[in-house]
């Protein structure tokens, strides 16, 4: 079961195969003591019920043993357990270098993450693309009330905290797919503030970088320009940002991939033409209270704006 | 009548405003009888758990599969910060420090608390308090933004109703009550103990409630100088919480969680004081460690101050903060786990008899054990980073206030309740809530353990359709089907009881603390006159010498 499915302690960093590691030893120790606490009180139930209450009272035979004995047991767990956590707390947040600029920042929006490649000029929002193997160093920062990055099997979580950095190790084994979600709550829409990271093997991931620094694709079919055209007339590009367009603002997530991302609205939807047409149509009938308003499109503005749109891969 | 002393018990010296004649409303409404406030503080409780219970239900039913539309985001989102609110101020405050209210002066043979009057202002206060946090929802919106309103999602700007303020208010109203009523079960339980009922020989629930009220006093000035902060940042545009213009959100949590963590103990050792007066009686034996019980009482209750931050580690505090606080929760699994040893000596030998109470005493034991155990994962940091925030959160919180304090409170109430009303539950009914409430929290909370670690966050109003996400979550709905049938029966009992039940003696348990000397229900004036105290087991004392007496 464990390993077909997404749980928090599947892995695919040091990092979480440590913390897996130590809720293993966790896990035997407090499963012990359950154990007993559950078998001795059984037996005593089944030892010493009677089945009418009476009146007999009995004195208690006390002997500090049983205390003493508890006492220690407890006190050697809590030293070793204190001593596997201060090992992997060192093991897991690990001091950043001198000078260690992060490999990526990550802001958390009501119900949106934006994500920058600092180095490499490259914005995004909502999917997190990575190289494998590298222990990325990632700074969380957000613009307005307190979210939490969390992708279980990539690394320890982190709060996103408004007026602090913070930062994480980020690591992945394995390419492939991995969901996180934001884990604090953070207002009406924290179910859908889901993340999607994908790691790459180094070339792909090249190639995937490469492709985010192109300007967003030309419109091509007359559907397309207009749909591009009402983008700008209309007040999409006071929020949005679409590079090598007129439209730069950075209050909604970043667009210009829109049409090569798997999900939209931080996993509320499938991308495709017809989820983007029905979230234009009524966003705050898809998600409500999240922050775009509701713009009485016709049905002629929507096909044109969902072809423009998904058009930029 | 050589070798014991009668004492008097002294009634307050200047006649108290109450009517006596009868017991109509408006005599209610102005008593400053602690039986009766007592009764108002559970009768009070069992209101708001009608609330909080409803607000779950309703949560359960949408959660009860995945991307549900029956409560929109923000309909959930009032409903699970009211319900959290609710059982915690409101259901599980009063229940305790009702039961305290009603028994401790009962128990140290006195016939009144130290402050009558202060006693009936902190009834009122608190349900006022009650029932202005409630009043939101007709003022515009409920508070939404958890229980413990982190800032800034509690500020004017991310949350625009007037539910925080609501909140604020509230919840510094029944804090006050709070407050009120710890002072007077400490000046109650210094000063107005019967003759030679030493400190040694207090009950073990007085204890607590004693030793509690010390936390009360020590936490709750720091919500409400926090709750404070908050109502300024929103009314007077103060900038306590307020990151973008020089405040701090993490502020907020310092100020809840030194608050906060204390409150969980203050939740938590009168449910001690009623286990270690329960599984005696029906064991037939006298509390193993009686010393031990209440000393490692001091040490959780001291350590308790100490441990808030473990609650913020994902918040970015570094490492020796994080291995500090690590350190000084998984300390606290000490004394606990001394309790726990001590009541399962307790019945070791014994003769235990199986009424509703102590089925409610014993499941108390094994699933608060299971909570105590969750709770030693949040203390260990890195196994933290994965699971707080997640379902396993909301798993262990239930197994400490449900499976522990709830169903403490619930053996109290089988206990004392022919003590109060001068009736029998019916144990037929008693078992039947106790087995269906036993099932439905298992079937809904431990399964919540599961979920977490497969990620699902908590305060999520719905979720994707992920493996197992779904016949999980189904599951914890059913289960709490199971539990509101078993409180309709519960309900039910007390209300054919009250009418309709068998008619209790004076000690119905043969149990052998003050409180069933006194007639059931106990007279106005619970006691006339007590013999002095010689042992912890003061009944079987006196009875020993009447029969000496009478045999002279
Ligand atoms: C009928 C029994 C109950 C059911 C079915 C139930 C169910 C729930 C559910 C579904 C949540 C929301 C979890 C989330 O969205 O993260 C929750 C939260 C909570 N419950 Fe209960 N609950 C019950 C009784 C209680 C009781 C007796 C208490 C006692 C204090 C309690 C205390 C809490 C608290 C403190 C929270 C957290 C609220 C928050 O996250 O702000 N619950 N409960
Ligand atoms: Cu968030």
């Amino acid at each position: 079961m464990w390993e077909s499915i997404d749980h928090i302690f599947k892995s695919s960093s040091e990092d979480t195969e440590t913390m897996k590691q130590l809720f293993g030893y966790f896990l035997i120790a407090g499963g012990f003591v359950f154990a007993i606490v559950l078998g001795v009180t059984f037996y005593i139930l089944r030892k010493f019920k009677v089945s009418d209450h009476s009146k007999q009272h009995f004195d208690t035979h006390e002997s500090h043993k049983v205390e003493y004995l508890t006492i220690g047991f407890a006190s050697v767990l809590v030293v070793s357990f204190l001593v596997l956590a201060i090992g992997a707390i060192n093991k897991i947040q690990t001091p950043i270098p001198e000078g260690k600029e992060p490999d990526i920042i990550i802001t958390g929006h009501q119900w949106w993450w934006e994500i920058n490649y600092p180095s490499e000029g490259v914005v995004a929002a909502n999917e997190l693309h990575i190289p494998i193997e590298k222990r990325l160093l990632v700074r969380l920062e957000s613009k307005d009330v307190i979210h939490d990055w969390y992708v279980p099997a990539l690394g320890r979580k982190m709060d996103m905290i408004p007026g602090q950095s913070n930062y994480v190790w980020m690591q992945a084994l394995e390419p492939g797919h991995y969901d996180g979600a934001c884990n604090e709550y953070c207002g009406a829409q924290h179910a859908w503030m889901r993340i999607l990271v994908v790691a790459h093997e180094q070339n792909e991931y090249e190639k995937w970088l490469a492709d985010q620094k192109k300007k967003a694709s030309i419109p091509q079919t007359a559907l397309q320009k207009k749909g591009a055209k009402i983008f700008q007339d209309k007040v999409c590009s006071n929020c949005h940002a679409i590079q090598g367009t007129g439209a730069v603002a950075g209050i909604g997530p970043d667009l210009t991939h829109l049409g090569s991302r798997e999900t939209l609205l931080g996993g509320k939807l499938r991308n495709g033409p017809g989820s983007l047409k029905d979230w234009l149509r009524d966003p705050q009938k898809v998600k409500p209270g999240a922050h775009m308003p509701d713009f009485l499109f016709t049905e002629e503005e929507l096909n044109a704006l969902t072809a423009y749109l998904y058009n930029l891969k | 009548m050589e070798g014991y002393k009668r004492n008097m018990i002294p009634e307050p010296e200047t006649p108290l405003p109450s009517i006596k004649t009868g017991y109509g409303l408006l005599q209610w409404l102005s008593s400053t009888d602690h039986k009766q406030l007592g009764i108002m503080y559970l009768w009070m409780a069992l209101f708001f758990f009608l609330v909080g219970g409803a607000e779950a239900m309703l949560m359960r039913a949408q959660l009860a599969l995945p991307e549900l539309n029956l409560l929109g985001p923000e309909v959930y989102n009032q409903l699970f910060t009211m319900h959290g609110t609710t059982m915690v101020f409101l259901v599980l405050m009063p229940t305790l420090i009702g039961l305290g209210t009603y028994f401790l002066p009962l128990m140290i043979g006195a016939n009144e608390m130290a402050f009558p009057r202060l006693n009936a202002m902190s009834l009122w206060i608190t349900l006022l308090g009650g029932l202005l946090l409630n009043f939101s929802y007709l003022a515009g919106g409920a508070p939404d933004a958890g229980w413990f309103s982190y800032a800034p999602l509690s500020e004017k700007n991310y949350s625009f109703t007037p539910g925080l303020d609501y909140y604020s208010i509230g919840l510094i109203v029944t804090g006050i009550g709070s407050i009120g009523a710890a002072l007077n079960f400490i000046v109650t339980t210094i000063t107005m103990r019967v003759k030679g009922m030493k400190m040694n020989k207090l009950p073990l629930f007085v204890w607590m409630v004693f030793f509690n009220s010390f936390l009360i006093l020590g936490a709750f000035p720091l919500l409400n100088a926090g709750l404070f902060m908050l109502l300024l940042d929103r009314q007077l545009q103060a900038h306590f919480f307020l990151p973008a213009t020089g405040g701090s959100a993490v502020l907020w949590q310092h100020v809840f969680w030194a608050f906060g963590h204390p409150e969980v103990y203050i939740l938590a050792l009168p449910a001690f004081g009623i286990i270690s007066e329960v599984i005696p009686v029906f064991s037939r034996k006298k509390i193993y460690g009686y010393v031990t019980l209440a000393a490692s009482t001091v040490f959780i209750a001291l350590l308790s101050f100490g441990v808030w931050a473990h609650h913020m580690f994902a918040v970015g505090l570094g490492n020796p903060v994080n291995t500090f606080f690590s350190a000084a929760s998984m300390l606290i699994g000490i004394p606990t786990g001394i309790k726990v040893i001590n009541w399962t000596a307790t019945m070791w030998g014994g003769r235990i008899f199986f009424s509703t109470s102590m089925l409610f005493a014993v499941a108390f034991l094994i699933d608060f054990t299971l909570g105590g155990l969750s709770g030693i994962a949040f203390a260990i940091a890195p196994i933290d980073w994965h699971i707080t925030d997640t379902y396993f959160v909301v798993a262990h919180i239930h197994y400490v206030f449900l499976g522990g304090t709830l169903f403490a409170s619930f053996a109290g109430i089988y206990y004392w309740f022919p003590k109060i009303s001068g009736k029998m539950l019916s144990e037929k009914l008693g078992q039947w809530h106790f087995w269906l409430f036993l099932i439905g929290f298992n079937m809904t909370f431990l399964i919540q353990h599961l979920l977490g670690l497969l990620g699902m966050p908590r305060r999520v109003y719905t979720y994707p359709d992920l493996p197992y996400y779904g016949s999980m979550n189904f599951i914890a709905t059913m289960g709490a089907v199971l539990m509101m049938i078993a409180m309709l029966i519960f309900i039910f009992n007390i209300f054919h009881s009250l009418r309709k039940g068998m008619k209790a003696s004076s000690n119905p348990w043969y149990a052998w603390t003050i409180e069933w000397f006194a007639s059931s229900p106990p007279s106005l004036k619970n006691f006339d006159e007590l013999d002095e105290v010689k042992t912890s087991r003061p009944l079987i004392d006196w009875e020993k010498t009447n029969q000496r007496n009478d045999g002279e």
